[in-house]
């Protein structure tokens, strides 16, 4: 017989996320071979954040790796390097966030300094990897002419020119907070940023011989 | 930046604006004269005296020698099949319709067609007592059995025959070289040929051969006809220009359709002339088409851009007279279930841009893109277009296709070459043949120039299964039409079920095929069709009629129809009732019957918690190959009266709106009467996963043991503000390809604008969808098709590219 929830009827009780062994996940990713194939693409590992399951993570970039499938891994970089040092081998592509170029303020925003995070920048650089790194373009906390500079900064420090996407700030995320009946976060009341200063920015970017996007 | 035609704004001139709104504000209308002249002529002692072929031949002749001419002021082809544009004549020989049908057809709120009283009382008087109880149909009805018609009535198939000739072909490349002329000479060559001595067929072929003859006069008649009218227009019109250009236009017609076209105007006009003939000869199905466009006309292009006698602008301009010309022609009238079936004006002319050439190299030309730019500035239903894909076609064509598709008027489709062409050859096609062919109607494989292929009804594989669950009984009228084949509840297996199945399939298939031989056989022998004979290789060297097995090839189809939801019924009852035994077969058969009345929880179940189609799970998709495989070898390979053979095909035009509305609810969760799944399309909904699980879904059953399959996307507007976009579009259709995949096509359409249409339908006027295999006007169609196009999952941007 059917189990009956009391109160709910077409209407779906939610459940995100599920677990999947290595073997069911390489299964689905190769059934979309002709499609990485035909349109230049492989698999990212995205998250939350894929360094937090470090052994499935890198079991499936081996696989893929393997298959010959183009793999990315999209972090914020905070992790152990001896990690980082592991699943580089066989990771492709790395998309690279970089939050904040001030230590303090990267701790007042993401309740951790961005020591860890550059560092394992540079010696993925180091070791050559393929890095775009993605700028969350955020008005008022990280966009003024300052911070920029210090991006770029932080970026001439490396030996390869990375790509670089700028992402312009957006709440998509607060129905995930409502939905949760969390509060939304401190930055609610930011506004998006207008295209102009955007296009000044990747400008700025472009200068110094940078590829650069906004989105993406 | 490297495609200047991608950035050309072009601009349509007056002249295209004016007979292009001519067409689309035209209302259609039925024409009495086609019907009062047939009957005129059936009435005369001549017709007496003649033998079938040569009394068909005839009676065209006398249409073309009497019908009224027509002129649309500026146009720059000539030639109506009634008086005026969208005067529409009907067909008494073949279907002889009541003075109720003209009434219906006349007050009918989708798909109407005007009468006046003029025209009912000459059918009260003249037509209806004449052609009453011998009309073709009439014939048909007389000769099928009580089984054929129970399972016809319950709506286990549709019979395309019924009141419409077979026709389903398309015109080949021959014909851009040769003039009516020509065709003469073959016929006497032919007649020559005849042994009376050793053929006891000679004496049919002889008469089949001078009903030819008779019909190539026809045709060249008519020509000359309108040679004469246009020079008296010419001599009446005070504006020079034009003064020259009816001239030059009294000109073709001296050479076409006698003499094979030497320009790309005489081309166009000669092709004209062609297509009037086959659809004033009988009502074919899918009208007549000149398939590979780009193919035919390119040599006169190029010769004539090339000698400075044609440039890009006139050549544009002379495609633009011509697209309207087809628009200017609706479907004959249908009505009863072949209305239901085919519930639109479209009358499926599709014509095929790129593919191969002959000897296999990429096909796509200059021209290709020009027809395009043509496509995306008239935005017209008809004709429909298409590109066909080889892997030897470049990425730019597939971009530019993309781009007006993004425009979301549902053209073009697109079509994998490298499978019609594995299809052709599977069916016994030479190499060439098969390379010359594509994909005609909404998405049918067929040789052009070589093949009838004709479309024999819709096979509602929901209904079958139904029956199947019920021992045989249909469950809405409680008779009995097929075999007891056990009851549900005792069976102890999903392949107990999935035999039961196969023994009614067959059941009902066979009666299908009985039905279709002796309509064939019917046509063969009443309504031969002499003119369309001389157009389709090789009629004329086998002296064979085209309705008689005289074309090269000759393949019936019988099209499949609800493929994703006999899939997801199917799947509901081997998961919950065989498998993990949550529902008993009683309970779910309970269900559907009660058609889930306070059953919330169990739809819920079947709905959401249920394997579906469409999302790339073997566990769901499995099904759906075993009932395409199932249905395939009960069909495949059998023989036709034309000695040739049954085939498959899954599309459903608008059938599986009509298949829903005799279908009760059904295990996977929908309700009693609603739309089924169309061609091999997910059910409206069920797929969940992105459009690239359902591509992956559906290439599962093997596509080139078809004639023909058909996807349906529905993609969001949002992806085509970017390049990003047409490269999703060019990505998927890549990848499908490889996969084997026949063909796929995308609304690019938001559900909310189509709902607000629906509640205002007056401020969307110009709203274009695609239905399947074809596109129509949103207000045209009925309020359960709306529902089931806003049904259709919307695939975001955001499942393809993260």
């Amino acid at each position: 017989m059917i189990e009956v929830i009391s109160g709910v009827s077409v209407e779906d009780i939610e459940t995100i996320g599920r677990e999947i062994s290595v073997v069911d996940l390489m299964t689905s990713i190769l059934r979309d071979r002709i499609l990485y194939e035909e349109s230049g693409g492989g698999v990212t590992f995205s998250g939350g954040e894929p360094l937090m399951q470090p052994g499935f993570l890198l079991q499936m970039l081996q696989q893929c790796h393997n298959q010959d499938i183009h793999t990315c891994v999209d972090t914020s970089g905070y992790a152990s390097w001896k990690t980082l040092k592991k699943i580089a081998p066989f990771t492709d592509l790395f998309l690279y966030d970089l939050k904040h170029p001030d230590n303090e303020k990267h701790l007042f925003y993401t309740g951790v300094g961005n020591a860890k995070i550059l560092k394992n920048l540079y010696l993925l650089d180091s070791i050559n990897k393929d890095i775009w790194i993605r700028i969350p373009y955020i008005p008022t906390i990280n966009d003024d002419e300052a911070d920029l500079l210090k991006f770029l900064g932080i970026l001439a420090k490396l030996n390869n020119k990375p790509q670089i996407s700028l992402l312009p700030y957006h709440k998509l995320g607060s129905h995930k907070y409502a939905h949760f009946q969390m509060p939304y976060h401190t930055m609610q009341d930011i506004e998006e940023p207008v295209k102009d200063s955007m296009v000044t920015a990747k400008q700025l970017f472009e200068n110094e011989g940078y590829y650069v996007t906004i989105g993406g | 930046m490297e495609d200047k035609n991608l950035k050309i704004k072009h601009i349509m001139n007056t002249r295209i604006a004016q007979i292009r709104k001519q067409s689309r504000e035209a209302i259609p209308s039925l024409s009495v004269e086609r019907a009062q002249l047939i009957t005129q002529y059936y009435k005369s002692s001549r017709a007496r005296q003649v033998s079938v072929p040569m009394r068909r031949a005839q009676a065209f002749y006398h249409f073309m020698e009497h019908k009224r001419l027509c002129y649309n002021p500026g146009e720059l082809i000539i030639g109506e099949r009634g008086p005026s544009p969208k005067a529409v004549p009907t067909y008494p020989e073949i279907t002889v319709h009541s003075l109720e049908d003209l009434e219906t057809l006349h007050n009918r709120s989708k798909v109407s067609y005007k009468s006046d009283e003029a025209m009912r009382r000459v059918y009260a008087e003249e037509i209806i007592p004449f052609w009453q109880g011998s009309s073709n149909r009439d014939k048909i009805f007389a000769n099928l059995d009580k089984e054929w018609l129970a399972a016809y009535e319950a709506g286990i198939f549709t019979e395309f025959q019924e009141q419409r000739a077979p026709g389903h072909t398309v015109l080949g490349n021959r014909m851009f070289q040769k003039g009516f002329l020509d065709l003469k000479k073959e016929i006497s060559k032919s007649i020559q040929s005849l042994d009376y001595y050793h053929d006891p067929e000679a004496y049919s072929k002889h008469e089949e051969l001078k009903a030819m003859e008779v019909a190539a006069d026809s045709i060249m008649l008519y020509a000359q006809r309108n040679h004469d009218f246009l020079i008296d227009l010419a001599n009446h019109e005070t504006e020079e220009d034009r003064k020259i250009e009816l001239m030059e236009m009294a000109q073709i017609c001296k050479q076409v359709p006698a003499h094979a076209p030497t320009t790309f105007h005489e081309a166009l006009q000669h092709y004209w002339f062609i297509h009037l003939g086959v659809i004033s000869e009988v009502n074919p199905w899918d009208s007549f088409n000149p398939g590979r466009l780009d193919q035919h006309l390119y040599p006169f292009y190029v010769r004539e851009t090339t000698a400075g006698t044609l440039t890009v602008d006139r050549a544009k301009e002379l495609l633009s007279s011509f697209w309207v010309k087809f628009n200017n022609h609706p479907a004959p009238p249908k009505i009863g279930i072949t209305a239901k079936e085919s519930s639109t004006y479209t009358d499926f002319a599709l014509i095929n841009l790129g593919g191969v050439k002959s000897d296999g190299s990429d096909a796509v030309n200059e021209l290709s893109y020009l027809i395009l730019d043509v496509v995306e500035e008239m935005r017209l239903l008809q004709p429909s277009s298409m590109i066909q894909v080889s892997k030897k076609n470049p990425d730019r064509f597939i971009r530019r296709a993309a781009q007006i598709i993004g425009t979301g008027f549902g053209q073009p489709s697109i079509f994998n070459t490298d499978a019609i062409v594995q299809e052709l050859l599977n069916q016994g096609k030479s190499l060439e043949d098969a390379r010359n062919g594509g994909a005609s109607g909404c998405v049918e494989t067929g040789a052009f120039g070589t093949e009838c292929y004709i479309l024999t009804g819709y096979f509602n594989l929901v209904k079958v299964l139904d029956v199947t669950l019920h021992n045989g009984v249909d469950p809405i009228t409680g008779k009995t039409i097929g075999p007891e084949t056990g009851r549900a509840d005792e069976m102890r297996s999903f392949d107990e079920l999935i035999r039961a199945f196969d023994r009614q399939l067959r059941h009902f298939i066979d009666i299908k095929i009985k039905g279709n031989n002796l309509i064939d056989r019917i046509f063969a022998e009443n309504i031969p069709v002499p003119f369309l004979s001389l157009v389709i290789d090789d009629c004329i060297v086998n002296g064979k009629d085209y309705n008689n097995g005289g074309a090269r090839y000759n393949t019936s189809y019988i099209q499949g129809v609800g493929l994703g939801s006999i899939t997801d019924i199917l799947t509901s009852i081997r998961y919950h009732v065989f498998e993990k035994k949550s529902l008993s077969m009683n309970n779910l058969l309970e269900a559907t019957q009660l058609n889930f009345e306070h059953m919330e929880t169990m739809r819920n179940t079947l709905l959401n918690h249920t394997p579906k189609y469409g999302n790339d799970d073997d566990y769901a998709d499995e099904q759906a190959t075993l009932v395409f495989n199932l249905f395939h070898d009960a069909v495949d390979g059998r023989p036709t009266t034309k000695g040739g053979h049954y085939r498959i095909n899954m599309l459903p035009t608008t059938s599986h709106v009509y298949f829903g509305s005799v279908t009760g609810a059904t295990a996977d969760g929908r309700l009693a009467y609603k739309p089924l799944s169309e061609g091999i399309s997910p059910v409206q909904g069920a797929d969940r996963n992105g459009p690239t699980a359902v591509i992956c879904s559906a290439a599962k059953i093997d596509h080139l043991k078809t004639g023909g399959t058909l996807l349906n996307q529905k993609l969001n507007p949002d992806l085509f503000s970017s390049d990003k976009g047409k490269d999703v579009v060019l990505h998927l259709v890549r990848s499908y390809f490889r996969m084997d995949g026949h063909h796929i096509q995308f609304n690019v359409v938001t559900a909310k604008i189509l709902r607000e249409a629906q509640l205002h339908p007056e401020n969307h006027k110009d709203l274009i969808v695609r239905v399947a295999g074809y596109s129509d006007y949103f207000n045209h169609l009925s309020e359960s098709l709306q529902d089931e196009i806003i049904a259709r999952t919307m695939q975001a941007p955001t499942s393809f590219y993260p």
